[in-house]
């Protein structure tokens, strides 16, 4: 069993290796390998191919492994969280309340005497508050909700709400500032420079290392809260690290890209599969290979026509089929 | 040895500012190697009991102690510890085998990553003995049946190694040959393993035969403990199951239903097909009074009633209603 898992995470971990390289050599020009060795070797001799792979690809690739390995880390936390398999951040309004927190944050500006929107530490804290408030309130509900297809309508209607506010905010808005926020809403991974992930890195790194601190508790919150709290695990203290380790995933990745959709849900459940496991001491790691390798291929999809598209589609073809066979496997 | 008491304890919920008495002043006190019954009708706080043990629900007042240790005050890992419990919610994870199941007992021994140490694999593998479901030990626990599972549970409390068991209906939802499994298998652990294990059942007559102890629960007056004979002496049962349509038979520990009264007869004969007989008689409305006018003889191979022989119970109940001019068998 374990070898077989080793075997599996040694596949993974190549599959992602052979993705990056493929997201860095494909795009709208076609940079040969060779290039992109030598380039990454500090070697400056063609320009045009290095400038483009240093400043614009390799923070893109960076950006889609830990947008992947965050959100679907966030997605498996959630799911075992409120114990239901539909679970994500994304489907939850957790990427909604980030959402909310960057229009705030973005459009607000407009009134401040000096520019907010471009300090990148004001951009990432308002979407992890604003994930983390979404994802307390969601929690509330699912206390009185207990059907699973319920509490995915509480969240989309959360998603509304949050939408609703955006908009209000837009209407007392500049122009400029608008702007600024529906480019962010279009989710882009080209989005996030090296500035930006300086700030990103450390975000998702305190994040992830949260996840794999708790996961003997969240192992022991497949249980039920009752059984968790007999074997010793302290409920409260628990939920509120995860709502701060999955604020932190979801916010701010959300923050930097855009909302993701899906990935949160789908992958976890890849996973599982692949894996065929539900402890999160593998889960986790399979969750982040798996996480980065779907979005690497969602990125290298979107490069496929002459024009970029946004990575949200593509990721909502991989991601919303694996929500309507989990609904339809529960019948 | 390990002693559970209770102090001055009241149990209930708590809801807006109200509090919902269900039991107040319980002093209960129970010894290990034992196990005991608790047993009351619906709504007298059974489930409650447990719960406030186990450490789910907060007593409204009063002490509960393991020795001379004060649970309320014990943090969460440190009541992993003393109490276990199997509980009637069912556990479904996707993937995780009865092996995996029943490690989660030893959750408050290993590190935080949750590894299995060389002791703890050892201390799984004996509890899974202990059910006999060591065959079973990589099955996945949604292919088990409602008894495999709950053998299952048992074996991840017994794998938490505490001196006491708390079980919530452990035989609820089984079919009969399974319940008395549990019911064996529980009152055996007890005797083997020293611990305290406390069930709560519906199921009167299995523990009476197995229980060492009966928490009788009544919604009025308490909790009363005792060996389960001597509480059917004292007529105890009979007070907190009082009822119109039904009593308490200590005649042979079940619950026997009032049936409207049809007539009277005297019945003598075999043992085993007596018993059978006058069972039918009372489902018929017949009382068994030592001299009545009307004489049944049960015989080892017929009835003879007035003189006249029946060969099934059937016929004899037909013969008695056409006597007492009534055309059914069924007088209801």
């Amino acid at each position: 069993m374990y070898s077989r898992n080793n075997l599996l995470f040694f596949v993974f971990s190549l599959l992602v290796i052979f993705l990056f390289l493929a997201d860095l050599m494909w795009g709208s020009v076609a940079i040969p390998a060779k290039e992109i060795f030598s380039a990454l070797c500090g070697d400056r001799q063609n320009s045009v191919f290095t400038e483009i792979i240093i400043n614009f690809r390799l923070p893109k690739a960076i950006t889609a492994i830990l947008a992947g390995a965050s959100l679907s880390v966030a997605g498996l936390m959630m799911q075992t969280l409120f114990r239901n398999p539909l679970a994500d951040p994304y489907i939850l309004g957790v990427s909604s309340g980030a959402s909310l927190g960057t229009a705030l944050v973005v459009m607000a500006s407009g009134f401040l005497p000096f520019s907010f929107a471009g300090n990148g530490w004001a951009l990432i804290i308002s979407a992890v508050v604003g994930a983390a408030l979404v994802l307390l309130i969601v929690l509330f509900v699912s206390f009185r909700v207990n059907d699973i297809v319920s509490l995915l309508i509480v969240g989309i209607m959360f998603g509304t709400i949050a939408a609703a506010l955006v908009s209000i905010i837009q209407n007392f808005s500049n122009p400029d500032a608008i702007k600024l926020f529906l480019m962010w809403t279009f989710g882009s991974l080209s989005a996030v420079t090296w500035n930006y992930l300086q700030i990103l890195f450390p975000v998702v790194l305190a994040g992830i290392g949260m996840a794999f601190f708790l996961q003997k508790r969240l192992d022991g919150l497949l249980l039920g809260e009752n059984y968790a709290r007999g074997l010793g695990i302290s409920i409260t203290q628990t939920r509120s690290l995860i709502i701060l380790a999955t604020g932190l995933l979801a916010g701010g990745i959300t923050a930097f890209t855009g909302p993701i959709a899906f990935v949160g849900v789908a992958v976890p459940h890849i996973a599982r599969g692949i894996f065929r496991t539900s402890s999160h001491k593998i889960l986790l790691p399979a969750c982040i290979l798996v996480g980065a390798a779907l979005l690497m291929i969602c990125d290298i999809i979107t490069q496929i026509p002459d024009y970029t598209l946004p990575v949200n589609t593509i990721s909502a073809l991989f991601g919303a089929p694996v929500i309507i066979w989990i609904i339809l496997r529960r019948k | 040895m390990s002693v559970l008491s209770t102090q001055h304890l009241t149990i209930g919920y708590r809801k807006k500012g109200t509090e919902n008495v269900i039991q107040h002043d319980l002093n209960l006190r129970l010894e290990s190697g034992k196990l005991v019954g608790l047993i009351g009708p619906n709504g007298s706080g059974k489930t409650t009991l447990l719960r406030t043990i186990a450490g789910l629900l907060k007593p409204i007042d009063g002490k509960i102690l393991i020795d001379d240790k004060h649970l309320l005050l014990l943090s969460q890992h440190e009541k992993a510890l003393n109490v276990s419990f199997v509980l009637t919610e069912k556990v479904d994870i996707a993937n995780a085998d009865v092996f995996d199941m029943v490690s989660f007992g030893r959750f408050p021994y290993n590190n935080w990553r949750g590894n299995l140490s060389e002791g703890d694999r050892k201390k799984v593998f004996q509890a899974l003995q202990m059910v006999r479901m060591e065959t079973m030990m990589h099955r996945l626990v949604s292919e088990l049946s409602d008894g495999e599972r709950q053998r299952v549970m048992i074996a991840k409390a017994l794998a938490q190694d505490t001196p006491i068991i708390l079980l919530d209906e452990p035989t609820a939802h089984l079919d009969v040959p399974n319940r008395v499994g549990i019911m064996l298998l529980l009152h055996k652990l007890a005797h083997t393993t020293g611990k305290i294990i406390l069930l709560s059942t519906h199921e009167l007559d299995l523990a009476l035969q197995a229980a060492d102890l009966i928490w009788l629960m009544s919604e009025n007056e308490g909790i009363e403990c005792g060996v389960p004979e001597d509480l059917v002496f004292s007529g105890s049962f009979n007070r907190v199951f009082a009822s119109n349509s039904y009593f308490f038979n200590e005649a042979n520990g079940n619950f026997s239903l009032n049936y409207p009264l049809n007539g009277k007869v005297s019945v003598s004969g075999n043992k085993t097909r007596l018993y059978w007989t006058l069972r039918a008689l009372a489902r018929a409305g017949y009382a068994a009074v030592e001299d009545a006018p009307l004489k049944i003889e049960v015989t080892d191979s017929a009835w003879i009633l007035n003189q006249k022989k029946v060969f099934s119970v059937a016929e004899l109940l037909d013969e008695l209603n056409s006597l007492n001019n009534l055309n059914s068998r069924f007088p209801f």
